[in-house]
């Protein structure tokens, strides 16, 4: 076979042994990240004295009866509720971000104004501020607002977003020209009618990326929430898991604790899957850049 | 808010001001408000002995003072970086030739889709979660031990989280398990990027796929590199959540896993809003010196 | 830190033997006459602050008059009650609590908080303050909680010496070892002849090598003891404004190191996996420390093939007394429902029927001497986990002795700040002087005011 390549040198492989190198290390590479996930399945399937003894590999038959006993504890721990609430706020921020975003990005990139560089600059600038230094702040602001127990300070702050607003500015670099803007002013299309009905269709890729990954660190925060809510009915799924690990030792049961995690981690999982082809697409339109 | 109006003639710059307004709001009152009202703190003697409040009382710099005479900072700065380049070094390299492997043509790899799928999975996890498992996975009688004794490499347990490096390597692995899927995402759209008939071009010169990679896919995915490596390093000081859940809180051994966030994190807990507010403050400082680095060294490449 | 539970112990069994006659349901409904009669100057709202339901299950179900509206709502007259829920993780329920109360005297009426629990290891922090009430204020007199254990109110007692708060239970602790382990290693599973080699720490410590030569460690960790040399201290953690460190906390770290380094015990957090390991007989571990929930609850009794499950832990006094988790029921100041607070404390800490009825209903053990060691010396009482002892004599006997005077509105940082850094020193990772250090500078992060 190598002698086939005809304008292979000797350093090179064959392509023949690199795509067999290529799939080895892939495979690896799928167990590693999927072993995690098994693990975890496993353990949900396993009784709670199962669990204590130590690991296996086999999974159990206490699948049912681990989800039954967590929905039993419903009325301590709203999982239900809890899932809405995550489903809410995670949504809610999800649309929010990626509309305000591109309308940010829309900004930057199609007009010529005074501050326009500045503003750029500005933001790539914040872009790097640890969230957690500003938590003191938010914390003594939430509070005077009276907003504790509120969705408010989890969702409207993501309108705000630095991140996305880069990603969405690169990807319109590449995939928004502005002559079809002109055209639309030709056409007599005001401008915020412009960006609902030109500008925000051409960027459904790029929003889908940026909704899940803003859905899915929403969903997966619980440094926030856990700062702000206190009310059990407004709990999200994050507060509700440390609620779990920290309940009353009479009532713990590991195998319901990781059927916790299961239901709060596969949900996610399940709607990645469906939307995933869309997103390795559109991760590969927006980063790509000059 | 502006709203500038210039006459009859038409003006469609002030929608850039406009279709910034949301942004601009919301970023002053959930982030500018409480960063200067942060830095304000950082000022003053402020902070909560069981319900009786002391201060605020000015200071001055001693908040400053007090964190930089201990010496502590540094400690954990030093750690976090550890952890994150540690983490960072396997991610780019398996993140680059994962990268590299997807987007070549000739390689014509099958279930792509599928694989791709697969190694931006763990980034979905709730890292809380995700650091729950690992530290049941590597307990002193967890399965990794148990499977090491049965292969005959150890004879007694493992006790991972209390030598100093195995504990970093641990919470480098995480991050490096967790992130690779996303940079590799990134890194295979910028290399698809590249106009293939460079990569023809250098067939036809008789270059190997070694060379095509670092003569030619490498130095043209350099913005992209540049754009991984900020947002990495951003998610590299804000390190928080793994290695917090895994050593619950304490950083053991012996604070050798403390992150800065970490260290904030207890000053916040205690309400010490003084000290919290000027560990913030140079945490700030740190990421603005670290960033302009990092601008800078894109700048200058740029120009060669 | 990690919240405490109910006690097991007092099964159906022990309730026939001794406590017969009541068995009168609880109306849920209020047609029973309404405990706390609402006078003209109450306030038409009563919030209660806690962390969990478990008080709150308590009130619902056996309060004289209350009425369940839902969940975290209800009456009790024509005073609405509101239930205040934080959970304990992460600190949440004292932040809340303490925003709360800072705010106590400009908040509505309707708004002030009127009662809250705490815990033993924070309970100075609120009753060493003005935001707590005196019980002698709310009119409860020394003779109504003259039953009640002697610890469960030092835990409440404020610097001055004022009593602050009530409890309803009780959790004495003591030694449960295993019976098997017992007979390989002294050929007897006698609690009384296990207690002489387990008598005293000196003996304890001796002992530990017998116990490993037989293949067994001797606790599951050095922070299992942690507790017991922590009650018995002779001065607090904090003596004016110092941290100081009692003779007793540095004979555990002494006795823990010698007994980690000769591979006698490890050093596992509680409760992680690799300490529960022992609550199965694969897990060779000799013994635990712990109060009836300990052994009824968190030791896996319920799960097939523990060592519980088949009546395998027996109880002994072991080498101090000491008490492990309970509840303590604080008035807030500025209260605008005194009298119903009052009653509400009264009935649920002090009332003989319905402390029967929270033992029969929720297995606690309740803070009631004479009760208790009459269950103590009843025959037909048995633990079927430790396989038929009756345990209840040594648990009070452990915690008669007791004297928790020592306590300070720190201990919760000191104590979790202490095991933590010591871990360090037990591991090797530290010497001795560098964990204390370490151990210094994490307790000053927590309290500020304090100095080393």
């Amino acid at each position: 076979m190598k002698d086939n390549h005809v304008n292979g040198t000797k350093k090179g492989m064959s392509m023949h042994a690199r795509r067999i190198l290529a799939y080895i290390v892939l495979i690896l590479v799928t167990v590693l990240c999927l072993f995690w996930f098994l693990l975890l399945f496993i353990n949900m399937t396993r009784s709670h004295s199962d669990l204590n003894r130590g690991f296996s590999i086999v999974p159990g038959t206490y699948l049912f009866t681990n989800i039954k006993k967590l929905i039993a504890m419903g009325e301590r721990l709203p999982i239900l509720t809890g899932l809405w609430n995550s489903l809410l706020v995670a949504g809610l921020s999800a649309a929010l971000c990626t509309y305000f975003s591109v309308m940010t990005a829309y900004a930057i990139h199609a007009y010529d104004f005074k501050l326009k560089k500045f503003m750029f600059t500005f933001i790539l600038m914040i872009m790097m501020i640890p969230t957690q230094v500003t938590a003191l702040g938010f914390i003594q602001l939430v509070s005077n607002m009276k907003l504790e127990d509120s969705f408010i300070p989890l969702i409207v702050p993501s309108i705000a977003a630095p991140v996305t607003f880069f990603y969405m500015k690169q990807y319109m670099e590449s995939s928004l020209p502005l002559s079809l803007i002109e055209a639309a002013r030709i056409d007599g299309s005001g401008e915020f009618r412009t960006f609902n009905s030109i500008v925000l269709p051409l960027m459904k890729p790029a929003i889908a990326v940026q909704a899940i990954f803003t859905f899915v660190s929403s969903w997966n925060n619980y440094f926030t929430p856990a700062l702000i809510l206190h009310e059990p009915k407004k709990r999200t799924i994050p507060i509700l898991i440390a609620q779990l690990r920290s309940m009353d030792w009479s009532n713990l049961d590991t195998g319901a604790v990781y059927a916790m995690i299961g239901l709060s981690i596969f949900p996610v999982i399940i709607v990645y899957l469906f939307l995933s082809k869309h997103i390795v697409q559109g991760v590969a339109m927006g980063s790509v850049k000059g | 808010m502006k709203n500038t109006r210039r006459g009859k003639v038409v003006s469609y710059n002030k929608w850039g001001y406009i279709f910034l307004i949301p942004f601009v709001v919301v970023y002053l009152l959930f982030s500018f408000i409480p960063l200067v009202s942060t830095v304000y703190n950082s000022f003053f003697e402020n902070y909560r002995s069981g319900l009786t409040q002391i201060g605020p009382n000015f200071v001055g710099l001693e908040n400053f003072k007090a964190i930089f005479t201990s010496g502590e900072v540094w400690i954990y700065a030093k750690n976090t970086m550890i952890m994150w380049v540690l983490g960072f070094i396997p991610q780019i390299l398996l993140s680059l030739l994962l990268g590299a492997w997807f987007s070549d043509p000739s390689l014509r790899l099958k279930c792509q889709g599928f694989f791709k799928t697969v190694i931006y999975l763990p980034n979905l996890i709730m890292a809380s979660a995700f650091a729950m498992l690992f530290f049941t996975l590597f307990s002193d009688g967890g399965p990794i031990n148990s499977m090491l004794i049965q292969m005959g490499i150890l004879s007694t347990p493992f006790k991972f989280l209390s030598n100093v490096w195995s504990a970093r390597v641990l919470v480098a692995a995480m991050n490096c398990l967790m992130w690779f899927g996303n940079t590799t995402i990134l890194l295979m759209a910028g290399m698809m990027g590249i106009d293939t008939s460079l990569f023809e071009a250098a067939r036809v010169d008789g270059a190997t796929s070694t060379q095509v990679f670092f003569r030619i896919t490498l130095p043209l995915l350099r913005p992209i590199l540049v754009y991984v490596m900020i947002t990495s390093l951003i998610g590299g000081l804000q390190m928080f959540d793994v290695p917090q859940i895994l050593t619950k809180g304490s950083g053991d051994p012996m604070r050798s896993t403390m992150t800065l966030i970490m260290y904030l994190n207890k000053h916040l807990f205690s309400k010490n809003y003084g000290m919290g507010g000027a560990l913030s403050v140079i945490l700030f400082v740190i990421t603005g010196i670290l960033s302009m680095i990092v601008y800078k060294f894109s700048n200058q490449k740029e120009s060669n | 830190m990690k919240k405490k539970v109910l006690s097991a112990m007092l099964a159906v069994a022990m309730l026939a033997g001794t406590l017969m006659a009541c068995g009168s349901e609880p109306a849920a409904g209020g047609s029973s006459s309404t405990g706390g009669s609402s006078s003209a100057d109450e306030g038409k709202v009563l919030n209660i602050y806690c962390w969990n339901n478990e008080f709150r299950e308590r009130v619902v179900n056996l309060y004289p008059g209350y009425t369940k509206t839902d969940e975290t709502h209800g009456t009790i007259g024509d005073v609405s009650v509101v239930w205040h829920e934080t959970p304990n993780e992460n600190n949440a329920y004292q932040n809340n609590l303490d925003e709360t109360l800072l705010k106590q005297e400009s908040a509505a009426a309707d708004d002030k908080i009127d009662m809250f629990l705490v815990e033993a290891d924070y309970a100075l922090k609120y009753v060493d303050s003005n935001y707590t009430m005196a019980v002698t204020d709310l009119g409860i007199t020394s003779a109504d909680i003259a039953n009640q254990y002697k610890y469960t109110q030092d835990v409440v007692t404020d610097s001055n010496g004022t009593l602050k708060g009530l409890s309803w239970q009780g959790c004495p602790g003591v030694l449960f070892y295993n019976r098997e382990a017992a007979k390989e290693v002294f050929g007897t599973d006698d609690p009384a002849t296990v207690q002489e080699s387990v008598k005293d720490w000196a003996t304890f410590n001796a002992t530990a090598q017998k116990v490993s030569d037989a293949g067994y460690k001797m606790v599951a960790s050095a922070n299992d003891t942690f507790r017991t040399y922590s009650n018995n201290v002779t001065k607090p953690w904090v003596v004016d404004g110092k941290i100081t460190i009692d003779d007793n906390i540095m004979n555990w770290v002494n006795d823990s190191k010698a007994l980690v380094d000769a591979g006698y015990t490890g050093t596992h957090d509680l409760w992680s996996p690799d300490w529960s390991a022992g609550f199965f007989p694969e897990g060779k571990v000799f013994c635990y420390f712990g109060p009836a929930w300990f052994v009824n609850f968190s030791m896996s009794a319920d799960k097939e093939g523990s060592i519980g499950y088949n009546g395998g832990w027996a109880a002994t006094e072991g080498p101090q007394g000491f008490f492990w988790g309970g509840t303590w029921i604080c008035a807030a100041t500025g209260t605008d429902n005194q009298s119903l607070v009052k009653d509400i404390m009264l009935q649920m800490t002090t009332n003989q029927d319905i402390m029967t009825q929270i033992v029969t209903k929720y297995d606690d053990f309740v803070n009631n001497k004479p009760a208790m060691e009459a269950m103590a010396a009843d025959p037909n009482y048995s633990s079927k986990v430790l396989g038929g002892q009756n345990p209840l004599a040594m648990y009070c006997a452990g915690v008669n002795g007791l004297d928790l005077s020592n306590l300070s509105k720190y201990d919760q940082g000191c104590n979790e700040e202490f095991q933590k850094a010591m871990k360090n020193y037990f591991e090797g990772n530290a010497t001795l002087d560098e964990a204390l250090e370490l151990f210094y500078k994490a307790v000053v992060e927590k309290y500020p005011d304090l100095t080393y």
